[in-house]
């Protein structure tokens, strides 16, 4: 293991006109390492996200995957570098089955054989083996985020990032992505991005706070939890 | 599921080879039974079945919606002829017309996906190049206009433009007869290329891209560069069409750059359906008949001969309101359907699976 993060940002800041959405984030997230993003709504964690995987340019500031600057690249690029990432909003090919749109995330890396036997692995490792003929945009609403999530494995990523993986799933779906990030986590590092405190609770370790923009808190989940200072931003009280 | 993966490229590419060959067949068997002037007509209508194909390529697979195909063809039989008239060998007049509609159609898409165009834009944009193309054409009558030894001659067009000749006799131009062979073998053959290319990898991530840009974007796929060569491609099959009909024709005017015949290509691609190679061909063979027979003005209604392009308009309506799809893929689908209903005991379990899958 390296000592190198696998991604860092360093002074990141994100204006859009007058609004500052993200103001001087500095973070970093270790190899092999399972991080949460929490905060209330707006407070920059999807702006941020967006900065790390280049569908957003920041405004100044350092993004560093494996210690080379990466700012400014655009998306594919950074996909390019073995980044997964997985948008909030399910985000594939719905007019392709399932199987077509695994084996287009390991294509990029592998000529047409490969390709095929390893979209069957991920699938299978997701338990969506059985969907593979299915057309996507037929899917329920959970079948689709493990097909993204089997997609973005496919692509076979140093680092994942997740944008609200369990939004709008059920409890048994949850627990089984619960199931599923748990055993990513073991090859691969992992940065997510959510809102479900019992979700959190099952899956982190280290956790980043963002309020308005910047980082409140970066602690321990139990430390985090039990702050004051995140429980006020959650429910709006006065600081006292 | 890798090997099944492998078998639905092979047996796309299968498909697209038997399709080429039955296009081969077709085109001995209607060389032998048609009359003359027959012939004739249909080589146009073949030359017209490659610009179909030219959009359905662009918009049905790749999902760039162009409202000025016609551009591209203008450019390709403008620079055929032009260069015909400068005393060019006839061959290289013709790959240089494409190469130019191709290389247009690369400048004009870079600045489009580049820059970030959306769909609607990207609609207004091609529609206002092909009118531009126009009226520049149009307003090149005066003798100062000329390109070498040839006139441009504003909206009365070029006449005279030179037929394309044999490589190996150059001074003597192929009969009517041949060029339906050329037309024909064209066709086929950007059938096939095209066919062929859609069953490839580069194949499959244009329809990614179709499918969703930004999920082919975080997969890593460079979604603009995709786009800018397939519009390129697109473009330079169009050129050709427009090349062969320079040849045709002995003749090109401003028309060729007209709204009209963009919108026919539209028409085509809808009629034929959208998302596959063969149905804008025989969409478009299919209309240009049926416009040929309404012109000829035999089939009256109380009276008076019907305007073709009422009719064409109804059709369209038609077509887009009950037959979505278009025609290939309803026929497939129907065919299928009798399939199925043919060897009900055998196919009954698996029916669910098969109903989603896409031929």
């Amino acid at each position: 293991m390296t000592t190198t993060p696998i991604i860092e940002a360093r002074n990141l800041v994100m204006r859009f006109g007058g609004v500052v959405a993200v103001n001087d984030v500095s973070l970093s997230v270790a190899d092999g390492e399972l991080r949460c993003l929490i905060g209330p709504n707006g407070a920059g964690k999807s702006t941020f996200f967006k900065c790390l995987t280049g569908q957003l340019t920041p405004t100044s500031g350092e993004v560093l995957f494996d210690g080379k600057p990466i700012t400014g690249l655009k998306s594919h690029e950074i996909a390019r570098l073995r980044v997964g990432i997985k948008t909030q909003v399910p985000n594939l090919f719905n007019g392709l089955t399932a199987r077509e749109n695994v084996w287009l995330a390991a294509r990029r890396n592998h000529v047409d054989r490969a390709a095929g036997k390893l979209a069957e692995a991920v699938m299978e490792r997701f338990g969506v083996a059985a969907l593979a003929k299915r057309v996507v945009g037929e899917l329920a609403h959970g079948q689709r985020q493990l097909v993204e999530l089997a997609c973005v494995l496919a692509g076979e990523p140093r680092l994942i990032l997740l944008d609200e993986p369990a939004a709008g799933m059920t409890d048994e779906e949850v627990e089984r992505i619960t199931t599923v990030i748990r055993e990513i986590n073991r090859t691969t590092a992992l940065v997510v991005v959510e809102h479900d405190m019992q979700f959190i609770r099952q899956i982190a370790r280290t956790v980043t706070v963002f309020h308005q923009g910047a980082v409140l808190v970066e602690d321990h989940v139990d430390a985090v939890l039990s702050n004051p200072m995140v429980r006020d931003v959650y429910l709006g009280k006065k600081a006292a | 599921m890798e090997r099944l993966m492998e078998n639905d490229a092979l047996r796309g590419r299968l498909l697209v080879a038997l399709t080429a060959l039955i296009g081969v067949g077709v085109m001995f068997w209607a060389a032998a039974t048609l009359e003359f002037f027959q012939i004739f007509q249909l080589t146009e209508f073949l030359i017209l079945a490659i610009l179909a194909i030219s959009l359905a390529f662009i918009w049905g697979h790749g999902g760039i919606l162009c409202f000025g195909q016609a551009a591209f063809f203008g450019l390709g039989g403008y620079a055929y002829a032009l260069l015909a008239l400068n005393d060019f060998d006839t061959g290289g007049a013709l790959f240089l017309g494409v190469a130019i509609a191709g290389g247009f159609a690369a400048l004009l898409g870079y600045f489009m996906f580049y820059g970030r165009l959306s769909d609607v834009y990207m609609g207004v944009v091609t529609l206002s190049v092909t009118l531009i193309f126009q009226k520049l054409m149009n307003s090149t009558a005066g003798s100062a206009y000329t390109v070498g030894k040839a006139r441009l001659g504003g909206f009365n067009g070029i006449p005279s433009v030179p037929t394309l000749s044999s490589p190996a006799e150059p001074a003597m131009p192929l009969m009517p007869e041949q060029l339906y062979f050329v037309a024909f073998g064209a066709l086929i053959l950007v059938y096939l290329l095209l066919g062929l290319m859609t069953h490839s990898s580069f194949g499959r991530a244009a329809a990614a891209v179709r499918e969703n840009e930004t999920r082919a974007e975080l997969i890593g796929y460079d979604v603009r560069r995709i786009k800018l060569v397939t519009f390129a491609i697109g473009g330079a099959v169009a050129g050709l069409a427009g090349a062969l009909m320079a040849s045709q024709r002995a003749f090109i005017d401003p028309n060729a750059f007209g709204l009209v015949l963009s919108a026919q290509a539209l028409i085509w691609v809808i009629v034929g359906g959208l998302g596959t190679l063969v149905g804008p061909i025989l969409g478009c063979i299919a209309l240009q008949y049926l416009s040929l027979w309404l012109s000829e003005g035999q089939f009256r209604v109380m009276g008076a001969a019907l305007d073709n392009n009422l009719v064409l308009g109804v059709i369209l309506m038609t077509m887009v309101l009950a037959v979505p799809k278009g025609l290939a893929p309803t026929i497939r689908d129907g065919v299928l359907w009798l399939w199925r209903r043919a060897r009900p005991s055998s196919d009954a379990p698996s029916a669910p699976a098969a109903a989603g899958e896409r031929a």
